[in-house]
Protein backbone atom coordinates (compact mmCIF):
# COMPACT_ATOMS: atom_id res chain seq x y z
CA UNK A 1 0.00 0.00 0.00
CA UNK A 2 1.27 3.58 -0.71
CA UNK A 3 2.29 5.64 1.94
CA UNK A 4 4.02 9.01 2.35
CA UNK A 5 6.33 10.62 4.91
CA UNK A 6 7.22 14.01 5.09
CA UNK A 7 9.76 15.13 7.58
CA UNK A 8 10.82 18.96 5.88
CA UNK A 9 13.27 21.09 8.38
CA UNK A 10 13.14 23.96 5.26
CA UNK A 11 12.64 24.95 1.92
CA UNK A 12 14.04 27.86 0.24
CA UNK A 13 13.12 29.34 -2.88
CA UNK A 14 15.77 32.17 -4.24
CA UNK A 15 17.44 32.33 -1.12
CA UNK A 16 14.08 32.82 0.71
CA UNK A 17 12.89 30.52 3.36
CA UNK A 18 8.95 29.47 1.95
CA UNK A 19 8.47 26.46 3.95
CA UNK A 20 9.68 25.88 7.98
CA UNK A 21 9.48 22.68 9.93
CA UNK A 22 6.14 20.62 8.22
CA UNK A 23 6.27 17.15 9.00
CA UNK A 24 3.56 14.63 8.80
CA UNK A 25 2.40 11.26 7.21
CA UNK A 26 -0.08 9.66 4.73
CA UNK A 27 -1.57 6.79 5.50
CA UNK A 28 -2.93 4.51 2.76
CA UNK A 29 -6.70 5.21 2.06
CA UNK A 30 -6.12 8.44 4.11
CA UNK A 31 -7.36 11.55 2.70
CA UNK A 32 -5.44 15.11 4.04
CA UNK A 33 -6.61 18.29 4.01
CA UNK A 34 -3.54 20.94 3.72
CA UNK A 35 -5.50 24.30 5.12
CA UNK A 36 -3.34 27.76 5.44
CA UNK A 37 -3.68 31.59 4.55
CA UNK A 38 -3.01 31.88 0.53
CA UNK A 39 1.00 32.16 -0.07
CA UNK A 40 1.72 30.39 2.86
CA UNK A 41 4.08 27.55 0.78
CA UNK A 42 1.19 25.17 0.28
CA UNK A 43 1.91 24.61 -3.98
CA UNK A 44 5.47 24.42 -3.07
CA UNK A 45 4.59 21.61 -0.29
CA UNK A 46 2.61 19.61 -2.91
CA UNK A 47 5.11 20.30 -5.54
CA UNK A 48 7.59 18.67 -3.24
CA UNK A 49 5.18 15.78 -2.58
CA UNK A 50 4.88 15.02 -6.41
CA UNK A 51 8.63 14.99 -6.96
CA UNK A 52 9.02 18.37 -9.48
CA UNK A 53 11.24 19.76 -6.68
CA UNK A 54 13.50 17.54 -4.85
CA UNK A 55 15.63 20.33 -3.42
CA UNK A 56 14.79 20.54 0.10
CA UNK A 57 16.11 20.32 3.62
CA UNK A 58 14.72 17.35 5.57
CA UNK A 59 12.47 14.14 3.43
CA UNK A 60 10.01 13.75 1.56
CA UNK A 61 9.22 10.06 0.62
CA UNK A 62 6.81 7.45 -0.77
CA UNK A 63 6.52 4.04 -0.01
CA UNK A 64 7.78 1.84 -2.81
CA UNK A 65 8.77 2.77 -6.10
CA UNK A 66 7.38 6.21 -5.74
CA UNK A 67 3.47 5.85 -6.73
CA UNK A 68 1.67 6.67 -9.66
CA UNK A 69 -0.19 10.30 -9.22
CA UNK A 70 -3.41 12.35 -10.13
CA UNK A 71 -2.39 15.85 -9.58
CA UNK A 72 -4.51 19.07 -9.99
CA UNK A 73 -2.60 21.95 -10.23
CA UNK A 74 -3.46 25.25 -9.13
CA UNK A 75 -4.06 26.22 -13.31
CA UNK A 76 -5.39 23.70 -14.90
CA UNK A 77 -2.57 22.77 -17.30
CA UNK A 78 -4.37 21.54 -19.95
CA UNK A 79 -2.63 21.07 -24.10
CA UNK A 80 -4.67 24.19 -25.47
CA UNK A 81 -3.85 23.03 -28.55
CA UNK A 82 -4.98 18.68 -28.09
CA UNK A 83 -8.77 17.94 -27.98
CA UNK A 84 -10.34 17.28 -24.57
CA UNK A 85 -10.08 13.84 -24.99
CA UNK A 86 -6.49 13.63 -26.03
CA UNK A 87 -5.25 15.57 -22.92
CA UNK A 88 -7.32 13.21 -21.09
CA UNK A 89 -5.38 10.04 -23.28
CA UNK A 90 -1.87 11.87 -23.39
CA UNK A 91 -2.02 11.98 -19.58
CA UNK A 92 -2.32 8.06 -19.58
CA UNK A 93 -6.47 8.11 -18.88
CA UNK A 94 -8.04 4.60 -18.80
CA UNK A 95 -10.35 5.08 -21.67
CA UNK A 96 -13.59 3.75 -20.13
CA UNK A 97 -13.00 5.70 -17.45
CA UNK A 98 -11.93 8.88 -18.73
CA UNK A 99 -15.15 9.15 -20.85
CA UNK A 100 -17.67 7.92 -17.53
CA UNK A 101 -15.62 11.39 -15.92
CA UNK A 102 -16.57 13.11 -19.35
CA UNK A 103 -20.25 12.41 -18.44
CA UNK A 104 -20.23 12.39 -15.08
CA UNK A 105 -18.43 16.63 -14.93
CA UNK A 106 -20.52 17.27 -17.81
CA UNK A 107 -17.95 17.41 -20.28
CA UNK A 108 -19.19 15.13 -23.01
CA UNK A 109 -20.23 17.19 -25.46
CA UNK A 110 -16.53 18.44 -24.84
CA UNK A 111 -14.84 15.66 -25.99
CA UNK A 112 -13.69 16.72 -29.34
CA UNK A 113 -13.31 20.53 -28.56
CA UNK A 114 -9.56 22.25 -28.52
CA UNK A 115 -8.87 22.52 -24.77
CA UNK A 116 -7.97 26.14 -25.55
CA UNK A 117 -11.63 26.57 -26.05
CA UNK A 118 -13.02 25.28 -22.47
CA UNK A 119 -13.96 28.33 -20.46
CA UNK A 120 -12.29 28.49 -16.92
CA UNK A 121 -15.05 26.60 -15.27
CA UNK A 122 -14.88 23.25 -17.85
CA UNK A 123 -11.10 23.52 -17.74
CA UNK A 124 -10.72 22.86 -14.04
CA UNK A 125 -13.34 20.30 -14.27
CA UNK A 126 -11.33 18.69 -17.06
CA UNK A 127 -8.07 19.06 -15.03
CA UNK A 128 -9.78 17.02 -12.39
CA UNK A 129 -11.34 14.66 -14.83
CA UNK A 130 -7.49 14.18 -15.52
CA UNK A 131 -6.19 13.16 -12.21
CA UNK A 132 -8.80 10.97 -11.38
CA UNK A 133 -8.50 9.00 -14.94
CA UNK A 134 -5.53 7.61 -15.12
CA UNK A 135 -5.60 4.95 -12.63
CA UNK A 136 -3.38 6.72 -9.96
CA UNK A 137 -2.12 5.90 -6.71
CA UNK A 138 -2.27 8.86 -5.36
CA UNK A 139 -4.09 12.13 -5.37
CA UNK A 140 -2.63 15.56 -4.81
CA UNK A 141 -4.90 18.24 -5.36
CA UNK A 142 -4.16 21.73 -5.29
CA UNK A 143 -8.08 23.61 -4.74
CA UNK A 144 -9.38 21.53 -7.09
CA UNK A 145 -13.06 22.95 -6.62
CA UNK A 146 -11.52 27.26 -7.16
CA UNK A 147 -13.31 28.96 -9.47
CA UNK A 148 -16.25 26.55 -10.17
CA UNK A 149 -19.76 27.66 -9.62
CA UNK A 150 -21.38 26.39 -6.43
CA UNK A 151 -23.54 23.92 -8.68
CA UNK A 152 -20.31 22.73 -10.34
CA UNK A 153 -18.52 22.38 -6.60
CA UNK A 154 -20.99 20.88 -5.42
CA UNK A 155 -20.75 17.99 -8.51
CA UNK A 156 -17.18 18.09 -8.29
CA UNK A 157 -17.38 17.37 -4.80
CA UNK A 158 -19.48 14.37 -4.98
CA UNK A 159 -17.23 12.98 -7.77
CA UNK A 160 -14.18 13.13 -5.81
CA UNK A 161 -16.31 11.74 -2.91
CA UNK A 162 -17.51 8.77 -5.04
CA UNK A 163 -13.81 7.97 -6.56
CA UNK A 164 -12.58 7.67 -2.73
CA UNK A 165 -15.63 5.89 -1.66
CA UNK A 166 -14.44 3.46 -4.70
CA UNK A 167 -11.00 4.03 -4.41
CA UNK A 168 -9.75 4.21 -1.06
CA UNK A 169 -5.64 6.35 -2.27
CA UNK A 170 -4.03 8.34 -0.06
CA UNK A 171 -4.88 11.58 -1.27
CA UNK A 172 -3.68 15.26 -0.45
CA UNK A 173 -6.55 17.67 -0.71
CA UNK A 174 -4.81 21.49 -0.70
CA UNK A 175 -7.79 24.34 -0.28
CA UNK A 176 -7.93 27.66 1.87
CA UNK A 177 -11.70 26.64 2.79
CA UNK A 178 -11.91 24.93 6.37
CA UNK A 179 -15.61 23.77 5.78
CA UNK A 180 -14.22 22.41 2.32
CA UNK A 181 -11.44 20.66 4.50
CA UNK A 182 -13.67 18.85 7.30
CA UNK A 183 -16.10 17.74 4.78
CA UNK A 184 -13.63 15.48 2.81
CA UNK A 185 -10.89 14.75 4.81
CA UNK A 186 -9.95 12.18 7.52
CA UNK A 187 -7.02 14.90 9.17
CA UNK A 188 -6.73 18.66 8.62
CA UNK A 189 -3.38 20.02 8.81
CA UNK A 190 -3.46 23.57 9.53
CA UNK A 191 -0.25 25.68 8.34
CA UNK A 192 0.84 29.17 9.33
CA UNK A 193 1.27 31.94 6.95
CA UNK A 194 4.07 31.75 5.01
CA UNK A 195 6.88 30.50 5.46
CA UNK A 196 4.53 27.63 6.76
CA UNK A 197 5.06 25.88 9.95
CA UNK A 198 2.60 23.06 10.86
CA UNK A 199 0.35 24.37 13.29
CA UNK A 200 -1.71 21.49 14.10
CA UNK A 201 -2.75 18.34 12.37
CA UNK A 202 -6.63 17.57 13.70
CA UNK A 203 -8.26 14.03 13.08
CA UNK A 204 -11.64 14.89 11.94
CA UNK A 205 -14.05 12.82 13.59
CA UNK A 206 -16.11 9.97 11.77
CA UNK A 207 -19.72 11.45 12.23
CA UNK A 208 -18.59 15.13 12.22
CA UNK A 209 -19.16 14.76 8.51
CA UNK A 210 -22.33 13.35 8.15
CA UNK A 211 -23.71 16.11 10.54
CA UNK A 212 -23.99 19.60 9.16
CA UNK A 213 -24.20 20.85 12.46
CA UNK A 214 -21.26 19.09 13.69
CA UNK A 215 -19.21 20.06 10.77
CA UNK A 216 -20.14 24.18 11.64
CA UNK A 217 -19.12 23.87 14.82
CA UNK A 218 -15.62 21.68 14.27
CA UNK A 219 -15.09 24.31 12.01
CA UNK A 220 -15.54 27.33 14.21
CA UNK A 221 -13.09 25.22 16.71
CA UNK A 222 -10.35 24.47 13.72
CA UNK A 223 -10.60 28.36 13.20
CA UNK A 224 -10.47 29.68 16.55
CA UNK A 225 -7.12 27.25 16.88
CA UNK A 226 -5.40 28.68 13.77
CA UNK A 227 -5.58 32.29 15.03
CA UNK B 1 -10.88 46.73 -42.40
CA UNK B 2 -10.72 45.94 -45.76
CA UNK B 3 -12.87 42.86 -46.88
CA UNK B 4 -11.09 39.75 -48.37
CA UNK B 5 -11.78 40.53 -51.98
CA UNK B 6 -11.13 44.22 -51.39
CA UNK B 7 -7.68 42.82 -50.36
CA UNK B 8 -6.67 40.57 -53.13
CA UNK B 9 -7.76 43.11 -55.88
CA UNK B 10 -5.48 45.82 -53.99
CA UNK B 11 -2.90 43.76 -54.14
CA UNK B 12 -3.35 42.49 -57.87
CA UNK B 13 -3.52 46.14 -58.57
CA UNK B 14 -0.51 46.85 -56.88
CA UNK B 15 1.47 44.49 -59.15
CA UNK B 16 -0.14 45.84 -61.85
CA UNK B 17 1.01 49.91 -61.32
CA UNK B 18 4.46 48.16 -60.67
CA UNK B 19 4.16 46.72 -63.93
CA UNK B 20 3.39 49.64 -65.88
CA UNK B 21 6.04 51.65 -64.22
CA UNK B 22 8.76 49.41 -64.91
CA UNK B 23 7.51 49.64 -68.30
CA UNK B 24 7.42 52.90 -68.73
CA UNK B 25 10.93 53.20 -67.14
CA UNK B 26 12.26 51.15 -69.33
CA UNK B 27 11.02 52.59 -72.75
CA UNK B 28 11.83 55.67 -71.37
CA UNK B 29 15.45 54.75 -71.00
CA UNK B 30 15.16 53.37 -74.24
CA UNK B 31 18.71 50.85 -73.45
CA UNK B 32 19.20 47.12 -73.68
CA UNK B 33 20.89 47.43 -69.87
CA UNK B 34 17.69 48.46 -69.03
CA UNK B 35 14.89 46.95 -70.28
CA UNK B 36 10.75 47.22 -70.11
CA UNK B 37 9.08 44.73 -68.36
CA UNK B 38 7.27 43.34 -71.48
CA UNK B 39 10.85 42.53 -72.92
CA UNK B 40 12.14 40.85 -69.61
CA UNK B 41 8.68 38.92 -69.99
CA UNK B 42 9.30 37.67 -73.41
CA UNK B 43 12.47 36.23 -72.21
CA UNK B 44 11.51 34.35 -70.02
CA UNK B 45 8.44 33.00 -71.75
CA UNK B 46 11.03 32.33 -74.50
CA UNK B 47 13.51 30.91 -71.84
CA UNK B 48 10.22 28.15 -70.34
CA UNK B 49 9.87 27.18 -73.92
CA UNK B 50 13.13 26.46 -74.48
CA UNK B 51 13.36 24.76 -71.19
CA UNK B 52 16.98 25.72 -70.19
CA UNK B 53 14.83 27.44 -67.41
CA UNK B 54 12.81 25.06 -66.46
CA UNK B 55 16.33 22.95 -66.08
CA UNK B 56 18.29 25.66 -64.43
CA UNK B 57 15.37 26.71 -61.74
CA UNK B 58 14.93 23.19 -60.57
CA UNK B 59 18.46 22.25 -60.19
CA UNK B 60 18.82 25.46 -57.98
CA UNK B 61 15.34 24.48 -56.10
CA UNK B 62 17.19 21.00 -55.32
CA UNK B 63 20.15 22.89 -54.10
CA UNK B 64 17.78 24.91 -51.70
CA UNK B 65 15.91 22.27 -50.56
CA UNK B 66 18.92 20.14 -49.63
CA UNK B 67 20.60 22.90 -47.85
CA UNK B 68 17.37 24.35 -46.20
CA UNK B 69 16.43 20.65 -44.96
CA UNK B 70 19.77 20.39 -43.47
CA UNK B 71 19.95 23.59 -42.21
CA UNK B 72 16.55 23.45 -40.47
CA UNK B 73 16.73 19.77 -38.81
CA UNK B 74 20.45 20.64 -37.46
CA UNK B 75 19.70 24.00 -36.49
CA UNK B 76 16.66 22.96 -34.51
CA UNK B 77 18.29 19.77 -33.19
CA UNK B 78 21.24 22.08 -31.75
CA UNK B 79 18.60 24.73 -30.74
CA UNK B 80 17.04 22.40 -28.94
CA UNK B 81 20.13 21.11 -27.19
CA UNK B 82 21.10 24.65 -26.33
CA UNK B 83 17.86 25.86 -25.48
CA UNK B 84 17.50 22.34 -23.02
CA UNK B 85 20.76 22.17 -21.35
CA UNK B 86 22.73 24.77 -20.11
CA UNK B 87 26.37 23.23 -20.45
CA UNK B 88 25.47 22.56 -23.57
CA UNK B 89 24.89 25.68 -24.34
CA UNK B 90 28.05 27.36 -22.77
CA UNK B 91 29.94 25.08 -24.79
CA UNK B 92 28.53 26.12 -28.20
CA UNK B 93 27.64 29.48 -27.71
CA UNK B 94 30.71 30.68 -29.02
CA UNK B 95 31.23 28.71 -31.80
CA UNK B 96 27.49 29.77 -33.37
CA UNK B 97 28.29 33.21 -33.03
CA UNK B 98 31.47 33.09 -34.64
CA UNK B 99 29.50 31.13 -37.85
CA UNK B 100 26.59 33.82 -37.42
CA UNK B 101 29.18 36.55 -37.80
CA UNK B 102 31.06 34.47 -40.61
CA UNK B 103 30.31 36.32 -44.06
CA UNK B 104 28.30 34.01 -46.19
CA UNK B 105 31.28 34.39 -48.56
CA UNK B 106 33.87 33.67 -47.06
CA UNK B 107 32.32 30.30 -45.77
CA UNK B 108 31.63 29.66 -49.32
CA UNK B 109 34.79 30.01 -50.33
CA UNK B 110 36.60 28.44 -47.50
CA UNK B 111 34.58 25.31 -47.97
CA UNK B 112 35.22 25.35 -52.32
CA UNK B 113 38.63 25.44 -51.25
CA UNK B 114 38.93 22.55 -48.29
CA UNK B 115 36.50 20.26 -50.37
CA UNK B 116 36.79 21.17 -54.26
CA UNK B 117 33.87 23.09 -56.17
CA UNK B 118 31.50 20.03 -55.58
CA UNK B 119 27.84 20.04 -54.86
CA UNK B 120 28.02 18.27 -51.03
CA UNK B 121 30.51 21.66 -50.41
CA UNK B 122 28.33 23.90 -52.17
CA UNK B 123 25.29 22.51 -49.91
CA UNK B 124 26.93 22.20 -46.79
CA UNK B 125 27.71 26.12 -47.43
CA UNK B 126 24.55 26.72 -47.60
CA UNK B 127 23.34 24.93 -44.63
CA UNK B 128 26.46 26.21 -42.54
CA UNK B 129 25.23 29.91 -43.49
CA UNK B 130 21.51 29.23 -42.02
CA UNK B 131 22.27 27.13 -39.01
CA UNK B 132 22.62 29.19 -36.46
CA UNK B 133 20.27 31.54 -37.24
CA UNK B 134 18.12 28.64 -36.86
CA UNK B 135 19.79 27.47 -33.31
CA UNK B 136 19.81 30.67 -32.12
CA UNK B 137 15.30 31.47 -33.13
CA UNK B 138 15.12 27.72 -31.68
CA UNK B 139 16.60 28.65 -28.26
CA UNK B 140 14.58 31.51 -27.84
CA UNK B 141 11.76 29.33 -28.62
CA UNK B 142 13.13 26.48 -25.74
CA UNK B 143 13.52 29.07 -22.95
CA UNK B 144 10.19 30.54 -23.68
CA UNK B 145 9.03 27.20 -23.06
CA UNK B 146 6.13 27.56 -20.61
CA UNK B 147 7.37 25.66 -17.49
CA UNK B 148 4.02 24.47 -16.10
CA UNK B 149 3.10 22.61 -19.07
CA UNK B 150 6.99 20.60 -18.60
CA UNK B 151 5.88 19.82 -15.01
CA UNK B 152 2.56 18.40 -15.95
CA UNK B 153 3.83 16.13 -18.36
CA UNK B 154 6.64 14.61 -16.04
CA UNK B 155 3.47 14.27 -13.26
CA UNK B 156 1.53 12.35 -15.69
CA UNK B 157 4.91 10.77 -16.95
CA UNK B 158 4.45 11.75 -20.46
CA UNK B 159 7.86 10.51 -21.67
CA UNK B 160 10.60 11.93 -23.46
CA UNK B 161 8.83 11.58 -27.10
CA UNK B 162 5.26 12.53 -26.16
CA UNK B 163 6.72 15.81 -24.33
CA UNK B 164 8.12 16.74 -27.28
CA UNK B 165 5.95 15.87 -29.63
CA UNK B 166 2.75 17.20 -27.57
CA UNK B 167 4.48 19.65 -25.51
CA UNK B 168 7.19 21.53 -26.36
CA UNK B 169 6.89 20.90 -30.18
CA UNK B 170 3.36 22.91 -30.31
CA UNK B 171 4.97 25.81 -28.16
CA UNK B 172 8.04 26.11 -30.73
CA UNK B 173 5.45 26.08 -33.85
CA UNK B 174 5.63 29.83 -34.52
CA UNK B 175 9.70 30.03 -33.77
CA UNK B 176 9.78 27.25 -36.49
CA UNK B 177 7.57 28.84 -38.90
CA UNK B 178 9.77 32.13 -38.13
CA UNK B 179 12.91 30.25 -38.89
CA UNK B 180 11.39 28.59 -41.58
CA UNK B 181 10.23 31.73 -43.19
CA UNK B 182 13.57 33.88 -43.10
CA UNK B 183 15.60 30.74 -43.87
CA UNK B 184 14.36 30.32 -47.39
CA UNK B 185 14.84 33.83 -48.40
CA UNK B 186 17.95 33.64 -46.98
CA UNK B 187 18.87 30.29 -48.45
CA UNK B 188 17.86 30.49 -52.18
CA UNK B 189 19.91 34.09 -52.23
CA UNK B 190 23.34 31.97 -50.53
CA UNK B 191 22.62 29.55 -53.30
CA UNK B 192 22.69 32.04 -56.18
CA UNK B 193 26.14 32.80 -55.01
CA UNK B 194 27.12 29.32 -54.93
CA UNK B 195 26.63 28.57 -58.22
CA UNK B 196 28.23 32.18 -59.21
CA UNK B 197 31.32 31.01 -57.61
CA UNK B 198 31.40 26.99 -58.59
CA UNK B 199 28.76 25.38 -60.07
CA UNK B 200 28.45 25.03 -64.27
CA UNK B 201 24.14 24.83 -64.15
CA UNK B 202 21.48 26.50 -61.81
CA UNK B 203 19.92 30.25 -61.87
CA UNK B 204 23.00 31.48 -60.25
CA UNK B 205 25.37 30.04 -62.89
CA UNK B 206 22.96 31.55 -65.85
CA UNK B 207 23.07 34.73 -64.35
CA UNK B 208 26.88 34.70 -64.05
CA UNK B 209 26.57 33.33 -67.81
CA UNK B 210 24.47 36.33 -69.17
CA UNK B 211 26.68 38.99 -66.79
CA UNK B 212 29.34 38.48 -68.50
CA UNK B 213 27.17 38.94 -71.62
CA UNK B 214 25.78 42.19 -70.22
CA UNK B 215 22.58 40.42 -71.04
CA UNK B 216 19.85 41.99 -68.36
CA UNK B 217 16.96 40.70 -69.56
CA UNK B 218 17.65 37.12 -69.05
CA UNK B 219 19.47 38.23 -65.74
CA UNK B 220 15.81 40.18 -64.52
CA UNK B 221 14.09 37.01 -66.73
CA UNK B 222 15.38 34.01 -63.99
CA UNK B 223 15.35 36.34 -60.88
CA UNK B 224 11.89 36.90 -61.26
CA UNK B 225 10.79 33.42 -62.16
CA UNK B 226 12.49 32.73 -59.05
CA UNK B 227 10.63 35.26 -56.84
CA UNK B 228 7.76 34.00 -58.91
CA UNK B 229 8.78 29.88 -57.50
CA UNK B 230 9.62 31.08 -53.49
CA UNK B 231 6.22 33.62 -53.29
CA UNK B 232 4.31 30.16 -54.50
CA UNK B 233 5.90 28.02 -51.81
CA UNK B 234 4.71 30.67 -49.56
CA UNK B 235 1.03 30.10 -50.67
CA UNK B 236 1.17 26.84 -51.44
CA UNK B 237 2.79 25.14 -48.62
CA UNK B 238 3.65 27.53 -45.93
CA UNK B 239 0.49 29.13 -45.53
CA UNK B 240 -1.86 26.35 -45.44
CA UNK B 241 0.92 24.51 -43.34
CA UNK B 242 0.48 27.41 -40.57
CA UNK B 243 -2.91 27.61 -40.80
CA UNK B 244 -2.41 23.91 -39.73
CA UNK B 245 -0.64 24.06 -37.31
CA UNK B 246 -2.77 27.10 -35.74
CA UNK B 247 -6.16 25.70 -35.97
CA UNK B 248 -6.63 25.66 -32.42
CA UNK B 249 -6.60 28.74 -31.97
CA UNK B 250 -9.36 29.87 -34.31
CA UNK B 251 -12.43 30.25 -32.23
Amino acid sequence: MTRLTVDIREKRLAGRAVLGPVSFGLDAGEVVALVGPSGCGKSTLLRLVAGLDREVTGTVRWSGEGPRLGVVFQQPRLLPWRTVRQNLDLAGADGAEATRLLERLGLAAKADVWASQLSLGMARRLALARALAVDAQALLLDEPFASLDEGNQRLARAVLAEYLVRRPVPTLLVTHDLAEAVALAHRVLVLSPGPARLLFDQAVPPGVRTDPALAAATVAVLRDLAR
Amino acid sequence: MVGRGRAWLVRALSILVLLLLWEGAGRLAASPLAPPASTVLATLAREVVSGALPHHVGITLARVAASFLLAMVAGTALGLAMGWWRTVDLWLDSALLLLLNLPALVLIVLLYVWFGLTEAAAIAAVALNKLPTTAVTVREGVRALDRDLLEMGRAFRFGRAATLRHVVLPQLQPYLFAATRSGLALIWKIVLVVELLGRSDGVGFQIQVYFQLFDVAHILAYSLAFILIIQIIEWAVFQPLERWATRWKAS
